[in-house]
């Protein structure tokens, strides 16, 4: 499937916060020909394992394969039912939804069986000056799946989940809008990273990751548990970042259809930075570093401090219009974003994992020899102590 | 169905021509005669089966065009500026799809990520005038060689199937209207017959003032879908009228007082023939009966509409029951209309 269809697949499922099922079963599909294992984790991420061609007689590290996780997260902000009042459907937002964007929007309730409906609007005709310049909060807001209430009652209950009723639409320059590409658009680099690995040698265990639960604000229950289960050796979280857009002076935006950020801050280590940064160059992949000075909002802030700490990186992906339903890329950023992870992948070898090990998050100096995994780590976190 | 491709077909006040085309083929077979006036309107004539001395002549008038947008500018990053025409919220334009011009380049109307807005961006309503459009276009010359100033942009909504009989689409305000009317004339009445699909009601009832006094009716209804605000509401205010209680007889609006002997004859109809209706609360919106009764020396007038939920919204919704009973409605009081 090509990166835009794929893409479209995905962003036309239905799959919020806690409620993943139905793009489980796309990712598995996708992530299966190109795996040797496919597993879904208890809290519901999948995690396909491409083994490493290592050749165990000239392996000067631990026998089983380093492991290189990729991932990013599989669920969208949708709505939930919170009560039925007339016949008529009040919501609650899982996820960080705009108010403004709610309005006048059709959209799906995931009843006992899907029902169309439409977020209603009161027509200009009878509302006031002052009720006009008011954002309607959203528990104000009501859904109409024109049925009269005791069907509505028979078919909808409180805690269902509702989605933004939005097709895929292909704009100029082969952008396309639409909804959930927040973090669909990962999962898509991901499949095309894996696709591309199929040809290229890489020597490291690769763990493609679809997370569960990342919109639900704070606790990162997918990237959390699933990295647990890996426990990799270097991990590279995917997610959406602000591109340029009107209105708005972000200072890590990344123009759109230009590659992608490769991110920098406490959040990333500074030698998975630098490796993914080399590893642009030499592909001649475009990218712009993108620098977050605290939390960067996305799975990776999660993985770091997994276990006893995983060295993390994050690759941005240019969006425009995040958590709208017109949420905007290009296909092609997907594309080089794909082809920068497998090679990427392709390129991780002993020496790096031994630089890896000598080399904390945050300290510049190496200290030369290789330490066990673990104990290497010990000293990294005394250093990081130490230095605070 | 005739109501889905008039719902689908994009006709932006100024810019009926699509609706227009699609409601020439489905009326040419019904009239006598047809033609289109110099401002757009599309008036069709059917000759009395067998006329009458005291037969009146007759105007049935629809709104063919619809609230949209047109585009103003083009931003030197390639996106579009826009204003509305006709009445449009503001509020409902954010998070979607519109399609452009006569080629329909889809655009979307993006908005700040909520992550970059200040706490008090979140509760401020964003005006027309600081809302674009993006095509994907990388340039302001990217943007010119696909969209150019005027071009009218529609909502790229598609007719559907909702709930329990409904429909939902754009533009249901008036292509219900149009859609009744062509049921209305593919059957013969007693006398002369107009039946006007009007242009430029959303600008200002344009349309239906020029149709009016070329015609000189002796009596005129008018067609529409009608506001329809019976969502449940903290304060107790009227519903306008409401979904699948029949078609909603207007008594007074803010452009006209309908002739009380036309509501009369409609109600007693109505009440014959055991269709459901109801009465439009007075003095909310405006229709093309504001044009028509004041034409020449005055033209006895009457409205009556299905009612819509959510209309001059990108998607909007009505009963298909009420619809049809608006349609039997007119077809039960029309051959009972005499000269007032």
């Amino acid at each position: 499937m090509s990166v835009k269809d794929l893409l479209q697949k995905l962003s036309e499922a239905s799959g919020v916060t806690g409620y993943e099922h139905a793009v489980r079963e796309i990712v598995i599909d996708e992530f299966r020909p190109y795996a040797d294992e496919v597993q879904v984790t208890t809290l519901g991420s999948v995690i396909a394992l491409k083994r490493g061609a290592r050749d165990a007689k000239t392996a000067t590290v631990k026998a089983p394969a380093p492991k290189v996780l990729i991932e990013g997260h599989m669920d969208e902000i949708g709505l939930m039912v919170t009560d039925i009042d007339h016949g008529f459907i009040r919501f609650a937002p899982v996820g960080g939804f705009d108010a403004r964007v709610l309005l006048a929007q059709e959209v799906i309730v995931h009843g006992k069986k899907p029902l169309r409906g439409i977020i209603g609007s009161r027509p200009p005709h009878v509302m006031t000056e002052e009720e006009r310049n008011k954002v309607i909060p959203i528990r104000d807001l009501f859904i109409d799946v024109g049925l009269p209430e005791a069907r509505v009652r028979e078919l909808v209950q409180v805690g269902d989940l509702i989605t933004i009723a939005r097709k895929m639409v292909s704009l100029k320059n082969n952008l396309v809008a639409g909804k959930a590409f927040d973090d669909r658009a990962a999962i898509v680099t991901i499949a095309e990273a894996l696709r591309q690995l199929a040809a290229i040698k890489h020597t490291w265990d690769v763990y493609a990751v679809a997370n569960v639960q990342e919109e639900d604000g704070a606790w990162f229950g997918g990237a959390f548990t699933s990295t647990y289960r890996i426990n990799p050796d270097v991990a590279v979280a995917l997610d959406v970042s602000h591109a340029d857009q009107p209105d708005t002076t972000e200072i890590n935006a990344v123009p759109i259809d230009q590659g992608m950020g490769i991110a920098m801050g406490p959040n990333i280590h500074p030698r998975v930075h630098q490796k993914l940064v080399e590893v642009a160059k030499a592909n001649e992949i475009p990218f712009k570093v993108t620098a977050y000075p605290g939390p960067t909002g996305t799975d990776a802030w999660a993985i770091q401090v997994v276990r006893e700490g995983i060295p993390t990186g994050l690759i941005d992906i240019p969006l425009r219009y995040m958590h709208t339903s017109v949420e905007t890329l290009s296909p092609n950023d997907l594309e080089r974003i794909g082809r920068l992870l497998a090679h990427f992948c392709a390129s991780l070898d002993d020496k790096f994992l031994k630089e890896l090990n000598g080399e904390a998050n945050g300290g510049e100096e190496r200290t030369g020899t290789r330490k066990p995994r673990n104990a290497a780590r010990k000293t990294a976190k005394k250093r990081n102590d130490h230095a605070a | 169905m005739l109501l889905e491709q008039l719902s689908n077909a994009r006709g932006v006040s100024g810019n009926e021509a699509p609706v227009r085309d699609l409601l020439i083929e489905a009326i040419k077979a019904h009239v006598s005669e047809y033609r289109v006036d110099h401002i757009g309107n599309l008036i069709a004539h059917k000759k009395a089966r067998s006329a009458r001395k005291s037969a009146p002549k007759v105007m049935l008038a629809a709104h063919m065009d619809e609230v949209g947008l047109i585009i103003v500018h083009h931003e030197s990053n390639g996106h579009l500026r826009f204003r509305v025409v006709g009445s449009i919220d503001p509020r409902v334009l954010l998070s979607k799809v519109v399609l452009i011009g006569k080629d329909k380049i889809p655009g979307v109307i993006g908005v700040k990520p909520i992550h970059l807005l200040k706490k008090k961006e979140r509760d401020q309503v964003i005006d027309v005038e600081a809302m674009t459009i993006d095509i994907g276009a990388k340039s302001k010359e990217d943007a010119q060689g696909a969209v150019k100033i005027g071009d009218y942009a529609a909502f790229a909504t598609e007719f559907g199937a909702v709930g329990d009989g409904l429909v939902k689409g754009k533009a249901l305000d008036d292509r219900t209207g149009c859609a009744a009317l062509v049921e209305i004339l593919k059957r013969d009445y007693p006398f002369d017959l107009y039946g006007v699909f009007t242009v430029q009601e959303e600008v200002g009832l344009r349309g239906a003032r020029v149709a009016a006094y070329a015609i000189e009716p002796d009596v005129a209804f008018v067609l529409e879908s009608t506001v329809c605000d019976d969502s449940p509401k903290k304060k107790d205010v009227s519903p306008t009228t409401r979904l699948g209680d029949g078609p909603a007889i207007t008594l007074a609006d803010r452009s006209f007082i309908s002739d009380r002997r036309l509501v009369h004859l409609l109600v007693e109809t109505a009440k014959e023939n055991r269709i459901p209706f109801q009465f439009k609360q007075p003095m909310i919106g405006g229709t093309d009966a504001g044009r028509i009764h004041l034409t020449k020396e005055g033209v006895p007038s009457a409205a009556v509409a299905v009612p819509t939920r959510y209309i001059h919204s990108p998607v909007s919704l009505l009963s298909l029951h009420d619809y049809q009973n608006m349609v039997a409605l007119m077809t039960k009081t029309l051959p009972k209309l005499t000269k007032l």
